[in-house]
């Protein structure tokens, strides 16, 4: 009898065993998942550029509640979500800088402020505070400015989607960079482009104003409203003109996804700067 | 006080307690033993039924729930994609009308790996658990969570497969969601990442409405086919840690669905709805302890068995309000 029809003549208690261990094989089975999907965040598989004002790593993992509403501030869209498979994390908010950048064109750092858990640090208030990570030129033998060509037309063609504040334009809704043609003697968008410089450049704008009595009221300028160091400039080395990384640079990525050659000769490393990053800068 | 006790028992997985006939009041004891000296009326709670079954009504509740769930979540994706921005962010965290809110669940996970809490967290995380404590806790799994509601629709296809033999529902030990919900928490203390996060179906889903679609919907679609499958409700009923943080939240909530004794012939039909039978223990025929019962912290308020009650013994009670 018994042995005709074994599964059925389960006694209650070995019902209650087995299902005792299906659940222990559930709970393991459902951790492991999770698991699984924690190595390669943790471990730093990928090169990941996080949104301005993120912790160092391991912090900003911590603290990212993954709501998504550093992602919907944005004015030029340039944080994403990443997916299962990106190994960033699920719901954990980068950017690909290639695609597009970080232009600053909020100016007030809305992701930062959107932030409800601190993932990106309060404290940070300028542009120049942030330490996303920093911009490195790879294959300079590319470079049109090493080279000593200019470039006219489409920075990154006509199809390219990523956008791109152009103050003299309009100072509040950036445009796409495919509506934007140059044509530059020298090459030096990556130079040109760059929020920092930009920054900089309108800071002395400013001040000369002020101090030919143009301006009769100005704001109080608060600690690092104006950059008060230099991100990028084409230096002269053996007699050619070539990019070259300053102190300033926050790692934005704007100099990578203007450059016009394909791949680009600049592009963001966040692994070495963010290491012990605090989430800013302190300048 | 040993209400509240056995309630959160059940909620951790227990099995709920019976008490012995000679513990019960004497009138309970009475009811119990008269209650089906009524023939004829049972007779016509058949007839009725027998109708119900061949010809089944609208579950109106269920229609309204599914309404208000459905709302809720389009408001999150209606805010960032017509930009009204009264609802930013996920289930997760989000801003209703610029004031923070942050999932229980979520921000718990967020202050163990985090070690560290900022006053917006402390903000979102008081509202929402002040609002799911007056609503019922685990309201929010059938109200608001978008798993239920495509779990809901996956256990529709698992009840007709189960009829026809090509699907099995096989039972878990209740435990244990209460031994996930632990290993969440200690991973993620430990790791210093919330772990739980990854493979939230809740939080996966809430992302893929608002952000668009991604590989992750895989994992919830898994789920799904589980369920579908092998195990009714698996998920919710086994496994979901965020349901185990609302119930404890409900657990001492004004807002509770009540049992009337006097009012129940014990057809079972809510057993047969319920996400979560264990907590209508007590409609089982001589089970009821008192002539009401208010029924435990793992109910989801989801008001499916107050639809399908033939003799509306079950209702629901705001308590502290005049009815």
């Amino acid at each position: 009898m018994m042995s005709k029809k074994p599964q059925k003549r389960l006694t209650p208690k070995q019902k209650e065993r087995r299902k005792f261990l299906r659940s222990i094989a559930l709970t393991v089975g459902v951790s492991g998942m999770a698991l699984l999907g924690m190595v390669p965040v943790l471990g730093k598989w990928v090169q990941r550029l996080r949104p301005p004002g993120a912790l160092k790593e391991e912090k900003f993992l911590a603290a990212c509640i993954k709501c998504g509403q550093c992602v919907q501030v944005c004015p030029v869209e340039a944080i994403k979500l990443a997916d299962m498979t990106d190994g960033l994390g699920v719901g954990v908010p980068h950017i690909d800088p290639r695609e597009q950048a970080c232009d600053f064109s909020c100016d007030g750092l809305q992701c930062v402020l959107a932030c409800p858990t601190g993932a990106l640090i309060h404290e940070i208030s300028f542009p120049s505070e942030v330490d996303m990570g920093i911009a490195k030129t790879v294959n300079l033998k590319q470079c049109l400015a090493v080279n000593g060509q200019g470039f006219k037309g489409l920075a990154r063609g006509a199809d390219f989607k990523g956008k791109l504040r152009y103050a003299q334009i309009d100072r509040w809704n950036p445009i796409k960079l495919a509506e934007h043609p140059y044509d530059l003697e020298l090459c030096d968008l990556c130079v040109r482009q760059c929020p920092i410089e930009i920054s900089i450049a309108e800071c002395a704008a400013e001040d000369e104003k002020r101090q030919s009595g143009k301006v009769d009221l100005v704001a109080v300028r608060q600690k690092n409203e104006c950059p008060p160091k230099h991100a990028i400039e084409l230096q002269e080395i053996d007699g050619r003109m070539t990019p070259v990384i300053l102190d300033g640079c926050v790692g934005c990525g704007v100099c990578e996804m203007v450059c016009p050659v394909e791949p680009a000769v600049i592009v963001m490393d966040s692994s070495d700067s963010r290491a012990n990053s605090q989430g800013m800068r302190t300048l | 006080m040993s209400n509240f006790i056995e309630s959160i028992r059940v909620l951790l997985g227990g099995a709920p307690k019976r008490i012995s006939k000679k513990d019960m009041p004497e009138e309970v004891r009475e009811l119990h033993s008269h209650k089906f000296a009524d023939k004829e009326r049972i007779e016509k709670i058949h007839i009725e039924l027998a109708e119900k079954h061949a010809n089944p009504p609208p579950e109106r509740l269920r229609r309204r729930r599914w309404a208000v769930l459905i709302a809720v979540n389009l408001l999150f994706v209606l805010s960032y994609h017509l930009d009204i921005q009264l609802l930013e962010g996920a289930l997760t965290a989000s801003r209703f009308a610029g004031f923070h809110m942050a999932d229980l669940n979520s921000a718990l996970q967020v202050m163990l790996a985090f070690k560290h809490v900022v006053i917006n967290l402390v903000i979102g995380t008081t509202t929402v658990f002040i609002l799911w404590w007056l609503l019922g806790g685990r309201t929010f799994c059938s109200w608001v969570c978008p798993y239920h509601l495509v779990a809901e629709w996956a256990e529709m296809l698992h009840l007709k497969l189960v009829d026809k033999g090509w699907a099995r529902d096989i039972q878990f030990d209740r435990r244990s969601r209460t031994w996930l919900w632990l290993v969440f928490v200690i991973l993620a203390v430990v790791t210093g990442y919330t772990v739980y996060e990854s493979i939230s179906p809740t939080g996966i889903l809430s992302r893929a409405l608002i952000y668009g679609p991604g590989v992750a919907l895989i994992w919830v679609a898994l789920l799904l086919l589980f369920e579908i499958f092998f195990s009714r409700r698996a998920w919710c009923r086994y496994a979901c840690p965020i349901g185990l943080t609302y119930g404890i939240v409900g657990a001492t909530s004004p807002f509770t669905v009540r049992y009337q004794l006097p009012n129940c012939f014990h057809e079972g039909e809510c057993r047969k709805v319920c996400l979560v039978p264990h907590v209508l223990d007590t409609v089982l025929k001589g089970k009821a302890k008192a002539m009401e019962v208010d029924i435990g912290a793992d109910c989801t308020r989801c008001l499916r068995c107050v639809d399908a009650c033939p003799t509306g013994a079950l209702t629901f009670k705001y308590k502290g309000l005049s009815s």
